[in-house]
């Protein structure tokens, strides 16, 4: 029972905060909107029996989009006082959102300890007496090996071909040189001098 | 335990060759172009080589993953080949159009191919993904490889959004086909295709559907009709080495996993897809034929040239069977050999100041100016025409036969006359060369290698090619063997 619940529940708040991430006007309200639509998108996972899904959604895709909302906070033009201006007008509305994602937290946990949701066909079941997350690496390091490095390959081309088309050497550029610091010897560098009274000091 | 890695050899050695030269590129800079490239060269020589072991026989790994049979074998033979040359030709290239090259350029050629190698041994369709986007995103970066140039840079954005695009059309067709058949193993998927057409005679509509979405992102790989429109663009933008990449391994590999997946995975399907193929390959010779004529950049000629190739090369899937299916890899062989040689014929079109030049017109009167080089260019354009004494025209014979020998005369008649209209445009380039009052002379060759290989490449496609047909169909005939 709980377990419909929660998944009507957790839907219906993917959809709408899917859909207020377009509409909303303020970009950085359509991240937070998308964090909350991140955040159901695990629950639903949750409910279905697939932990690590879950969990990785909110690692990736949160982490990942903290990420992107500090590109728009940088590339965009916000004003900040003028966000912070309307505090007040907004604690309810926003106090409200956090109880809601408390209150989902809970039947969450709630729903989950209570058993996955009973899906009319499973194509590729957990295997008994193992968890999720066991299930998860044993096939990811033995069958599917061969597809994870070859991923690894993938991002590794990613990073060369990013470096390759934003990398550029500047001449005018002064770069540390830590060899060439260090070794440097006291006598190289200073110079004793006895300087005559009235004379102007060589640089 | 060591067998499967000697399965996966080519790859394996592939992988770590260009790991240990990126190595030697981030210390070495710009002073180890040449060694990188040498040297990258011989990683791909060893690959090749190590097909000799169960490499090419081995069978499956990873419960069906990667599959180590003759027609990958002779693929990879075919993919390892174009890239070498790829790779050979690009430092003096990149030296004459400004500057020098950076050493990742072979690096990344080496990651390309490992993803042409995983793409035509793939057994399930996440390999395949997996294959082609590492193919795919070395070639977005190799298209813009010349960043300071604006159309080369300009290709490159174009290439990776239409080619993003693509990917996502096909992953949506992946995820069709495993919901629709439980599983992502090509011998599973055919397997649900047969028990569907055994109980309600057709394909459920949720795998036609995932077959279609499959195959229309397969084919913007090869740049069918209708999912050409990058080609020219992105085949004059990029650096004339990337392009001869893109024209000849890079359309060798997704053909042959086009090949692979519609015969191993989609077998059962034949009748659903053979409809989109023969339209796929009809519109292809006829657009690549008739937009080709226009053209006044030799690139972009090419460009239309691979999509004319390409939709006859597909005549040959149509027809299904084994011969067909050995019949397009015998086409795309033969093609690499035709492309390869046309753009190094390009490569020597330079002004009396050594840059580039891309223009048809410039190539008026060449046979007066440098008699060798207007020969080699006659040879591969009447070789690309197939006009028979000349190789090119076996591969366009082994597919129309393929097809008459499954009954489909009117569809072998067509595929004729309408290589007809594709013999104009390449004639009209050697009426350029031969008849045409003088155009300011191209700068002296300076390349012993481009010109040893041009050299090469005409005597393979002048009739004494022909000695190699015996050869030519046994390799093809067990690849294609392999697949049923």
């Amino acid at each position: 029972m709980i377990q419909a619940f929660a998944f009507y529940l957790f839907a219906a708040i993917v959809l709408l905060s899917g859909a207020m991430t377009v509409t909303s006007r303020n970009p950085v309200h359509s991240v937070l909107w998308l964090i909350l639509a991140f955040f159901n998108a695990a629950g639903l996972m949750l409910i279905v029996g697939a932990e690590f899904i879950a969990m990785l959604l909110v690692i990736v895709y949160v982490g990942a989009v903290a990420v992107l909302f500090l590109f728009v906070v940088m590339m965009l033009d916000i004003d900040f006082a003028e966000l912070r201006a309307g505090f007040a007008r907004y604690a309810v509305f926003g106090t409200l959102v956090a109880l809601v994602l408390a209150a989902e937290i809970v039947i969450a946990v709630g729903a989950w300890s209570a058993g996955s949701l009973a899906l009319s066909q499973r194509v590729a079941p957990t295997p008994e007496g193992m968890s999720n997350i066991q299930a998860v690496g044993t096939l990811l390091y033995t069958r599917y090996l061969y597809i994870f490095e070859a991923a690894g390959v993938l991002l590794l081309v990613a990073m060369v071909g990013a470096i390759v088309l934003t990398h550029r050497t500047r001449s005018n550029t002064r770069s540390q040189s830590v060899p060439r610091q260090n070794a440097r010897r006291p006598d190289e560098a200073t110079r004793n001098v006895n300087q005559p009274v009235g004379v102007g000091v060589e640089l | 335990m060591a067998d499967y890695l000697l399965r996966l050899a080519p790859e394996l050695i592939l992988i770590i060759g260009g790991v240990l030269l990126l190595l030697a590129a981030a210390w070495r800079g710009e002073r180890g172009v040449d060694m990188v490239t040498l040297l990258s060269v011989a990683v791909l020589a060893l690959a090749g080589v190590s097909l000799l072991g169960p490499a090419s026989t081995g069978g499956d790994s990873f419960g069906g993953l990667h599959q180590a049979d003759a027609f990958a074998a002779f693929c990879k033979v075919g993919i390892y080949v174009a890239a070498a040359v790829c790779i050979l030709i690009a430092p003096r290239f990149f030296r004459r159009a400004g500057g020098t090259m950076q050493p990742e350029y072979p690096v990344l050629i080496l990651f390309s191919c490992v993803g042409m190698g995983m793409m035509v041994s793939a057994g399930d369709l996440l390999t395949l993904y997996v294959g082609l986007e590492l193919q795919s995103l070395a070639a977005y970066v190799l298209a813009s490889f010349l960043r300071r140039d604006l159309r080369s840079a300009e290709a490159g954005l174009k290439y990776f959004v239409l080619g993003a695009l693509a990917s996502g059309i096909m992953l949506y067709g992946v995820s069709l086909l495993y919901g629709f058949t439980g599983t992502t193993l090509f011998d599973g998927i055919a397997a649900a295709f047969a028990e569907s057409i055994e109980t309600t005679g057709q394909p459920s509509l949720g795998q036609v559907f995932g077959l279609v979405f499959v195959l229309a992102g397969v084919l913007f790989k090869i740049s069918a009709v209708p999912f050409h429109m990058w080609t020219p663009d992105v085949y004059e933008g990029a650096p004339t080495p990337v392009t001869t990449v893109f024209a000849t391994a890079q359309k060798f590999a997704a053909m042959a996993l086009l090949v692979r997946v519609s015969a191993e995975a989609l077998g059962p399907g034949l009748e659903q897809w053979r409809q989109i193929i023969v339209f796929v390959a009809l519109a292809s010779i006829i657009l690549g034929a008739v937009a080709a004529i226009g053209q006044s950049n030799i690139k972009r000629l090419l460009a239309y040239s691979s999509i004319n190739n390409v939709g006859f090369a597909l005549l040959g899937l149509a027809a299904g069977t084994a011969e067909g299916l050995a019949a397009v890899i015998s086409y795309m062989a033969i093609y690499i050999v035709m492309t390869l040689g046309s753009f190094l014929c390009v490569l020597q079109m330079r002004d009396s100041e050594g840059r580039p030049v891309e223009t048809i017109a410039s190539l008026a009167g060449l046979s007066r100016t440098r008699p060798g080089l207007a020969a080699a260019m006659a040879v591969f354009m009447f070789s690309l025409a197939g006009i028979p004494p000349l190789f090119g025209f076996w591969g366009k014979f082994l597919v129309f036969d393929a097809l008459i020998g499954v009954g489909y005369w009117e569809l072998a008649a067509i595929g004729i006359a309408l290589s007809v209209i594709g013999a104009y445009y390449y004639l009209k380039i050697v009426k350029t060369i031969y008849f045409d009052e003088p155009a300011p002379g191209y700068a002296p060759s300076d390349s012993r290698l481009e010109g040893g290989l041009i050299a090469a490449a005409a005597v393979l496609l002048s009739p004494l090619g022909y000695l190699l047909i015996p050869a030519l169909a046994l390799a093809s005939g067990q690849a294609a063997a392999a697949l049923f």
